[in-house]
């Protein structure tokens, strides 16, 4: 039957058919649906990783035991992942093992926009890349009769683009595999010195094999038509050749790592001109034009950003696009949510002007004006090693105003090691866990403080006052960061002090929050001083007449009647 | 037959739930679709643009580009003219009345367009403008904003009004189900 999916449902479903029984992933845009999905399958164990080397390790670790086992994850995740990945090319697999990356051309949700192809050639691991949701499902189904075959992980490169689409999927059922036998294997699987030199040479043979063979998969295929320009393409650029370039001749790559050369060759000389359009870097034109075939590439396309149509057509100069402009009009960038309980701690923080290093999640909006509290967004756990960094070249007068910022799934994905470095190297910086109680920028997932697991059932806790000290530190306490007083009162104290502290700030998310509160509104006592304009709450604009508060916005946190100079700002009941 | 709808909002508006309502319907009539859209970070309160594309025959691209949008479904004044280019010359657009300020705005550093009417005019003549804040709250829920577009543009279809009252039956929570419907037929009886 033909269902409506998301290309993240639809990888989902492949692992559903191909029967898989083990997924550990890290939330991630645009990859997170993945685990979502699948961990709606009574069938597949779906965890939750505290980050994407633990989440690929126990993948591993479940394909080496002989379960059809997948990792999903965000480009940026697969280089927290990179170590186990680079060996798990060595060591081969079980029963088969595949990898979702998803990359994020034009930066939608993320810091960067690398490619993880590199990681497909640099390892030494297939990698198969779909162009819609049908193949979303299809190739995962493929990616694990390759893996077997070939004893292999690979890896399965989606996109923003490919995981947030919808189309047709034709949805088949489960084909359950036993588990394979497990057998110890020292040499296939302790990568000591000497039997990594011999799975290198192992890795190599089978790449060239795995490369031989690909000119025959029907994953890389020619659809002729006029031969006089020829274009090479994969994934979801595939979708835009075929509407602005409707009559070339195509070579559609449903495996980017190795590259298919018999096939690229043959498909090259039946056509007058070639052309590669992939997005972002040039790795299937460098690849053409080592085998010393003239291709034209990034000349007239770019590695920036995502492609499109239009952008297609006019490369190609093969259609003209009218259309209105909008003019120059305000941007409207995304924001803390109102009631959000990070809000009153980047009051604060903006208020005593201190020297803040951020990290990945909803809080790195914290950067945005009127709070623009935030300094530094390098990588997931980041803020509190860069702490660790700065009071270093500056010294302990400098730490006194500094502070790192980090979420609870943040500080257990990665920042728990920056804070043992900080106690280890003696750092006396200000560590703030903004505690949310769920992973918020990625749609609410559990993780381990939350208390329950991927599947919603009940997981056990962890506590971080417990788990801060056990690390090492000595100064913990907790705050609501709706008590501003309170909250502001703490950050002064624990800067103050020449040691390192932390400030666990607690409350959960307001997406998530279901108390029922009384909302907010200004008075006739507004005197448009715009002090709670500083909050950046869009829920409150000003007017000539003073400040309004919209109702329908309003989630009642408070925060606007208590930075209220004159008693404006009062509950109303709901 | 073709036809492109790029539905405009702000992050939490249920852009998504319109997309996929329209989904299920084409799906339902037995055509070809597919639907682009935005989650992460961009749903926090920022612009949002969902895409669906609806076809007698095979789709591509799951995304709208500029100059091709048959309807511009805008749930928000500012959006819809930001999202102006996507239109094709004479296209039809559908726009809450509505003005949510955007940060720029809140802070003072930029000011709201006050002529985004004659803006929006320059790119097409077709315009329907609705108050779908007022339908919403007399429908009993501010939430319901999306249906109540979906209902308004509902008059410019064919599909049957059954079919569009069974897809919220099956696309909205059970809960909200009620509330959803009446939404949707206060938009489509403007």
């Amino acid at each position: 039957m033909k269902k409506i999916m998301l290309g993240n449902e639809a990888f989902a479903q492949g692992a559903y058919e191909a029967g898989v029984g083990f997924i550990s992933s890290y939330p991630g845009t645009p990859s997170t649906e993945i685990s979502e999905y699948a961990a709606g399958f009574d069938e597949i164990d779906v965890q939750w990783a505290p980050n994407e080397k633990v989440a690929l390790e126990s993948a591993v670790g479940a394909s080496v035991a002989g379960m059809r086992s997948m990792s999903c994850m965000k480009h940026v995740g697969l280089n927290v992942a990179a170590d186990p990945l680079f060996t798990s090319s060595y060591i081969g697999v079980n029963a088969g093992l595949v990898v979702i990356v998803a990359d994020d051309p034009g930066c939608y949700s993320s810091q960067n926009e690398q490619d993880s192809r590199y990681y497909a050639m640099a390892a030494g691991i297939p990698m198969l890349e779909p162009s819609d949701s049908t193949e979303a499902r299809d190739f995962v189904i493929r990616a694990f009769e390759l893996s077997e075959k070939y004893d292999t992980p690979v890896i399965i490169r989606s996109n923003t683009r490919l995981g947030h689409s919808r189309g047709l999927v034709e949805a088949g059922t489960r084909k359950e595999v036993p588990l394979f036998e497990y057998k110890k294997e020292m040499a296939k699987r302790v990568m000591m010195p000497a039997m990594a030199v011999n799975a290198h040479k192992v890795l190599e043979k089978r790449i060239n094999t795995i490369k031989e063979d690909s000119s025959s998969f029907d994953i890389n295929r020619i659809e002729y038509a006029d031969r006089k320009i020829g274009i090479i393409t994969s994934g979801v650029a595939y979708q835009y050749v075929k509407e602005a370039v409707p009559d070339a001749s195509v070579l559609k790559l449903g495996m980017v790592y190795p590259l298919p050369e018999k096939l690229i060759r043959e498909f090259a000389s039946s056509v007058e001109k070639l052309y590669i359009v992939e997005e972002l870097e040039p790795i299937i034109e460098n690849a053409v034009k080592a085998m010393g075939i003239g291709a034209v590439g990034k000349e007239i396309l770019t590695i920036q950003g995502e492609y499109s149509t239009n952008l297609l057509k006019k490369a190609f100069g093969t259609g003209k696009v009218e259309f209105t402009g909008s003019g120059d009009i305000p941007q409207r960038p995304p924001i803390m949510c109102p009631g959000c309980p990070h809000r009153g701690v980047y009051y604060v923080l903006s208020k005593n002007r201190y020297t803040v290093t951020g990290d990945i999640g909803c809080y790195t909006l914290g950067a945005l004006a009127p709070l623009s509290s935030v300094d530094t967004c390098l990588c997931m756990g980041a803020s509190i090693s860069m702490a660790g960094g700065m009071e270093k070249a500056r010294g302990k007068e400098f730490a006194r105003k500094l502070v790192a910022v980090i979420g609870d799934s943040t500080f257990l994905h990665s920042g728990m090691t920056g804070l043992l470095n900080l106690v280890y190297n003696g750092s006396t910086a200000t560590v703030m866990i903004l505690d949310n109680s769920t992973t918020g920028m990625t749609g609410h997932q559990d993780n381990p403080a939350t208390g329950k697991d991927a599947k919603g059932n009940p997981a056990p806790a962890v506590d971080l006052e417990t788990l801060v000290r056990a690390i090492g530190v000595k100064r913990v306490r907790t705050v609501d960061p709706f008590d501003l007083e309170g909250m502001e009162k703490a950050v002064k104290e624990e800067t103050a002090k020449e040691e390192l502290s932390v400030i666990i700030s607690r409350h959960p998310c307001a997406l998530i929050d279901r108390t029922r509160k009384n909302k907010y509104a200004s008075s006739e006592k507004c005197r448009n001083c715009g002090m709670c304009m500083k909050l950046g709450c869009p829920a409150i604009t000003r007017t000539e007449k003073g400040v309004v508060i919209d109702q329908s916005m309003c989630q009642g946190c408070g925060l606007c009647s208590k930075v209220c100079p004159f008693g404006a700002i009062g509950e109303v009941e709901r | 037959m073709k036809t492109d709808i790029l539905i405009a909002g702000v992050g939490g508006q249920g852009t998504l739930l319109a997309s996929v309502l329209l989904g299920d319907i084409a799906i339902t009539e037995g055509k070809e679709v597919k639907l682009s859209e935005v989650h992460g970070m961009a749903q926090r309160g920022g612009s949002v643009v969902t895409h669906v594309r609806i076809s007698d025959g095979p789709i591509a691209s799951p995304v709208i580009d500029n100059g091709q949008a048959d309807i511009l479904l805008s749930f928000e004044m500012l959006e819809a003219l930001r999202s102006l280019p996507f239109l094709k010359k004479d296209g039809m657009i559908f726009v809450n009345e509505q003005k949510i300020m955007p940060m720029p705005v809140i802070t003072g550093a930029r000011s709201y367009p006050e002529d985004i009417r004659e803006r929006l005019e320059q790119g097409t003549k077709n315009i329907k403008y609705i108050d779908a804040a007022s339908l919403a709250r007399e429908a009993g829920n501010m939430r319901t904003i999306n249906t109540v577009m979906l209902g308004a543009l509902s008059g410019s279809m064919d599909t049957p009004v059954d079919t569009w009252l069974k897809a919220i039956e099956k696309c909205v929570k059970p809960a909200f189900v009620d509330v959803n419907k009446k939404a949707f037929m206060l938009g489509r009886n403007i």
